[in-house]
């Protein structure tokens, strides 16, 4: 139940972001979600996408340095609340978040949350037996 | 194997015995017989007669390149053109040549190291060495076959170039040394390689590879691509060309011929000696050489000192494969930085490839100085705070290496420029 995430490693240089966007548009690849995270002096750009290998691909022969790692899509009602209540079951169980970035779904009317564990898989079990949603890739639109 | 036990075994007491004797020669020389050293000894106020041992080497003044250019062509030379025998220069591609003049006995000198040299990497009457360094005005090429003849091998003096014609003598002939400059022997592996040549087949058993920059990485590419030892040799034509020094098999450092080339090392910046194992500028004093002496001359060479005898049973002085050049050295807040400093510091460092750029700016009246990092596959992480730990990393073991601070900033691959292979190194970026 985790998810491929396409992580760019990228200085704070004016259109960087554009050129990776522009990059994956010709090459018909979508962003599921996206997320940045930065210093002063680098930052690092983290994508869901739709398909996993070819933008890994295409990125590397532009010159890139990307890492692919896994995060847990967790699904929540849009609704006020809804991020804390998975907080609270990950924070009894002291489970660790690296880092996290969410979106919603329009139609749906879901929030989507991407969360980055030390140990995926022990908080996917902990989710799931609270009867937390987890979202599988290809509920994402990712092959 | 030692070429000359005696010489290369002295005990250090022995040693300074004969550098003394040789020093007060030399100066003696020098000033009697050419005028810019006896216009420098007076300026320096030291006579002659002030030189009676070896320590007193420090109260000498410096030789530069520069007072070899203001006394080109001739004027540095000590013996009658009568006596000169052969010359050499180097490329001369900064400006006018520096000149190397020889007498009978400064060639016979020249075999001698040459002999100590090549003995280093095992070579003995028995082995056929191809000489793969220039033959003419340049060093390298006579300077091996003096040595190759002094032993007695066999030399095959096919010179630089041509090499195809190299790889078919070297299996046809069944060559066991080779001599040329280090990234030649990569090429030849390489033509070699695509000719579908399996060099372990070849009889090749050791190379004296010099004349430029090399680094261990290197040895370990040209040693397992061309199934050889590969020694590093020093030598410069102001001092005669190749057979300064060089590595024996066990590695620990560069054996200077040093009954003949004294070594020291120098802070450059303020020209006082340094101690052993501290990185410096090296000033060598040519205690024998008869056409063309010199006395303490400034290289420009960055390496440090290692006394003491070698697991080889060699006393010889040894010093430390170059590091670089004094014309790369920055001094920041009044220390002396060396680009190949920070490249060791992050060689050390898993995962990290060097490439890197020194970046130095002026902020208010202090100099700054950030080095940028290329970033690579290996070390990517999709957190930041691991990638701030391995700059803060990079930041401490440069500090702690250089005694000053430091930036550490992680840039995308190729951000750093490259030209000729040879990437740019140092930004100075100071106005002074």
């Amino acid at each position: 139940m985790k998810t491929r995430q396409i992580s760019v490693f990228l200085e704070n240089k004016v259109g960087r972001i554009l050129e990776i966007t522009e990059i994956l548009g010709a090459h018909t690849i979508n962003i599921r979600a996206l997320s940045l995270a930065d210093t002063s002096d680098f930052g690092i750009l983290r994508m869901i996408v739709d398909d996993v290998e070819k933008t890994v691909k295409v990125l590397k022969e532009k010159g890139f340095i990307v890492k692919e790692s896994h995060v847990v899509a967790v699904e929540v009602p849009d609704k006020p609340g809804g991020l804390a209540a998975v907080l609270k079951v990950l924070g009894k169980e002291k489970i660790n978040v690296e880092y996290m970035y969410a979106f919603f779904e329009q139609p749906q009317n879901k929030a989507l949350l991407i969360f980055r564990f030390e140990n995926p898989d022990r908080a996917v079990q902990i989710l799931q037996e609270s009867g937390i949603n987890i979202a599988a890739e290809d509920a994402l639109g990712v092959h | 194997m030692i070429w000359n036990k005696e010489r290369e075994t002295l005990t250090d007491t022995k040693k300074k015995v004969i550098q003394g004797e040789l020093l007060k020669g030399l100066v003696q020389r020098a000033y009697d017989r050419i005028p810019f050293y006896k216009s420098a000894l007076e300026k320096a106020g030291v006579s002659p007669a002030d030189v009676n041992s070896i320590s007193d080497i420090q109260k000498l003044p410096f030789t530069t390149k520069n007072d070899l250019r203001d006394n080109y062509p001739f004027g540095m030379f000590a013996v009658p053109m009568d006596n000169i025998v052969e010359i050499h220069t180097s490329s001369g591609t900064t400006g006018k040549p520096v000149i190397g003049g020889y007498t009978k006995a400064d060639i016979d000198l020249w075999g001698e190291v040459m002999a100590r040299c090549l003995t280093t990497s095992g070579t003995t009457q028995n082995d056929i060495i191809q000489n793969a360094y220039g033959y003419g005005l340049f060093t390298g090429g006579l300077g091996v076959h003096y040595g190759a003849r002094r032993i007695g091998a066999n030399v095959i003096p096919i010179s630089g170039g041509n090499t195809k014609r190299q790889i078919m003598i070297m299996q046809d002939f069944g060559s066991t040394i080779i001599t040329c400059t280090p990234s030649y022997s990569l090429y030849l592996a390489e033509v070699g390689e695509e000719q579908g040549i399996d060099f372990k087949t070849l009889k090749l058993k050791a190379g004296n590879f010099g004349a430029e920059p090399w680094s261990d990485n290197m040895r370990k590419e040209i040693e397992s691509r061309l199934h050889l030892l590969a020694l590093d040799i020093y030598g410069l034509t102001e001092i005669i060309g190749p057979g300064v020094g060089n590595e024996c098999r066990y590695k620990t450092g560069i054996h200077i011929c040093d009954d003949h080339f004294y070594p020291e090392v120098i802070n450059p910046h303020t020209g006082e000696v340094l101690p052993y194992g501290e990185i410096g500028e090296l000033v060598i004093t040519t205690l024998t050489r008869e056409a063309t002496p010199l006395i303490r001359y400034r290289t420009r060479d960055i390496t440090s000192l290692i006394p003491g005898e070698c697991t080889c049973g060699r006393t010889s002085m040894r010093m430390k494969r170059i590091m670089g050049r004094t014309d790369d050295m920055l001094i920041i807040r009044g220390v002396n930085v060396f680009p190949s400093q920070i490249e060791e510091v992050l060689i050390r460092i898993e995962g990290l490839e060097p490439h890197y750029q020194i970046i130095v700016e002026r902020v208010g009246n202090l100099d700054e100085l950030s080095i940028h990092v290329e970033m690579n596959e290996r070390l990517i992480s999709d957190e930041i705070k691991e990638l701030e730990t391995l700059e803060q990393q990079i930041k401490e073991e440069i500090e702690s290496m250089l005694g000053i601070k430091v930036g550490v900033q992680l840039v995308e691959p190729k951000t750093i420029v490259r030209s000729e292979g040879k990437a740019k190194r140092v930004i100075d970026r100071r106005e002074l």
